[in-house]
């Protein structure tokens, strides 16, 4: 066995660090406070090629292996977890159309994702109906060839900049995946603010009012909207998730380390007090094996593993409660301080909250990872 | 002829089974068990099937193949798996 990022990855590890770190992590701090994601900042990343990351070549993305796009979310998610979620969302619509859509879907769409023209958002919550997924009360009647859908979204992450927005409806009393474009007569968005985290995502709540959709809109086919499109796309959330938990988890290393270093108390710096250091060790593991539970899960992705669909729902259940338990040590750390605004760890608190909730909560994941050993244990 | 498809299929149905095996451990599968009316599975079985037969046949699973008949018991994915490979798979 050997665990080792190739010349590429680690290039490009480099290259996604510098990047998060000159054009990210700046201004952070000021769309977290003013709640909101300047295009700018998307334009950056679409100029890079990021928003394609996820998307073949021959369609004009990147067509990054898994690790890869890891190493991404890892990066981004260290400077901005808003900046992550764009990644996430976007990826989720694309890799949707990508493995499930039409040809035609796929020749108009993702070249459109990969440039960054058209930006990505996903339906799949509701006011009413959040990890009873099947449960989804929105609407979809086919009438004269077109499909009139009817119901809200809400929490949808890029609500408010999205340009196409991938909804999921019960349709013939099945989940059904439609391609929504923010132009459709019958849709609108509302934006969400006041969040604990997260605030520059861009959330939204969406609205379907007699809403027509063109049957060439449907992904997949009707009533393989959760088994087939919206797991596939929650695996790639999930995992991309994990992987921006691991970044944030090193933020607040990072900070926590160079705080104990200058902070004096009771003459010494706050380094050499035995509490601290205990703290900072279960960092710095913690953080190790959440990045190696993503590192396998990222590995069976990139060999087309079956088995790495359980361990990308390990890798995000550790990594999501990781980085609650060391943001929330990083806060400890900086006493007062770490409770104000102007020290980052303020937002990593906040922002690390957001990842046991959303592609699953902590609880969803017990479930099924304890289901899954009951089933899969010989005793 | 008949008795290299006859083989064929056979290690493809050993195949199967054995992937299915995971989800049924404490049934013994027979070829032409519904999979689904033994109520094993869970949510995420039809996206790990998928990725199991796409790794372990090479073949790319495609809109018109989700018929859930397709997938039924292991005789149905043997079918399946064996009409993709010989290009003859009707949807």
């Amino acid at each position: 066995m050997k665990i080792e990022l190739t010349k590429d990855q680690l290039d490009n590890q480099e290259a996604f660090h510098t990047f998060a770190t000159e054009e990210i992590f700046p201004y952070a701090a000021k769309n977290d406070l003013e709640e909101r994601t300047p295009p700018e900042l998307i334009k950056k990343l679409a100029d890079r090629g990021y928003l394609g990351s996820m998307i073949p070549k021959e369609y004009g993305g990147l067509g990054m292996d898994m690790i890869t796009i890891g190493l991404l979310n890892e990066e981004v998610g260290r400077a901005c977890s808003s900046i992550r979620g764009l990644l996430t969302v976007h990826g989720m619509v694309a890799l949707a159309i990508l493995r499930w859509g039409t040809n035609e879907q796929r020749e108009k769409w993702l070249p459109k994702m990969a440039s960054g023209e058209v930006i990505g958002a996903f339906g799949l919550t509701e006011p009413n109906v959040g990890s009873d997924a099947k449960s989804v009360e929105t609407t979809a009647v086919c009438e004269d060839g077109k499909y009139i859908l009817n119901g809200r979204k809400k929490w949808t992450t890029m609500g408010q900049v999205a340009d196409i927005f991938l909804i999921f409806a019960k349709c013939e009393d099945k989940a059904t995946a439609f391609i929504v474009e923010r132009t459709r007569p019958g849709f609108s968005t509302n934006p969400i603010t006041g969040l604990i985290g997260c605030r520059a995502s861009m959330i939204a709540e969406l609205f379907m009012e007699k809403c027509s959709i063109p049957e060439a809109n449907i992904v997949g086919k009707i009533g393989t909207g959760l088994s087939h499109v919206a797991l596939n796309s929650l695996d790639y959330g999930r995992y991309t998730v994990a992987w921006g938990c691991v970044g944030l988890g090193h933020a607040c290393l990072e900070e926590s380390l160079e705080y104990s270093r200058k902070r004096k108390q009771f003459g010494a710096p706050l380094r050499q007090n035995q509490l601290i250091q205990q703290l900072i060790t279960e960092m710095v593991v913690d953080i190790k094996a959440a990045r190696l539970l993503c590192l396998n899960a990222g590995y069976l992705k990139d060999v087309g593993d079956p088995d790495s669909i359980m361990e990308t729902w390990n890798a995000k259940y550790f990594a999501s409660k990781m980085v609650n338990k060391v943001s929330n040590d990083a806060v400890q750390i900086h006493g007062a301080n770490g409770c104000s605004r102007e020290y980052p760890v303020e937002r990593y608190y906040r922002d690390a909250r957001i990842n046991e909730i959303i592609e699953g909560t902590t609880q969803m994941h017990e479930v099924l990872i304890a289901t899954h050993a009951f089933r899969n244990t010989k005793v | 002829m008949f008795i290299i498809q006859e083989k064929l299929m056979e290690e493809i149905k050993i195949k199967v089974r054995t992937f299915l095996n995971r989800f049924f451990r404490k049934h013994e599968l027979d070829d032409n068990d519904d999979i689904f009316a033994l109520g094993f599975v869970n949510s995420l079985f039809a996206m790990q099937l998928v990725m199991f037969l796409e790794k372990e046949f090479g073949l790319r699973v495609e809109n018109e193949d989700l018929d859930i008949n397709n997938f039924r018991s292991i005789q149905a994915i043997a079918d399946f798996v064996s009409s993709k490979q010989n290009g003859c798979y009707k949807g």
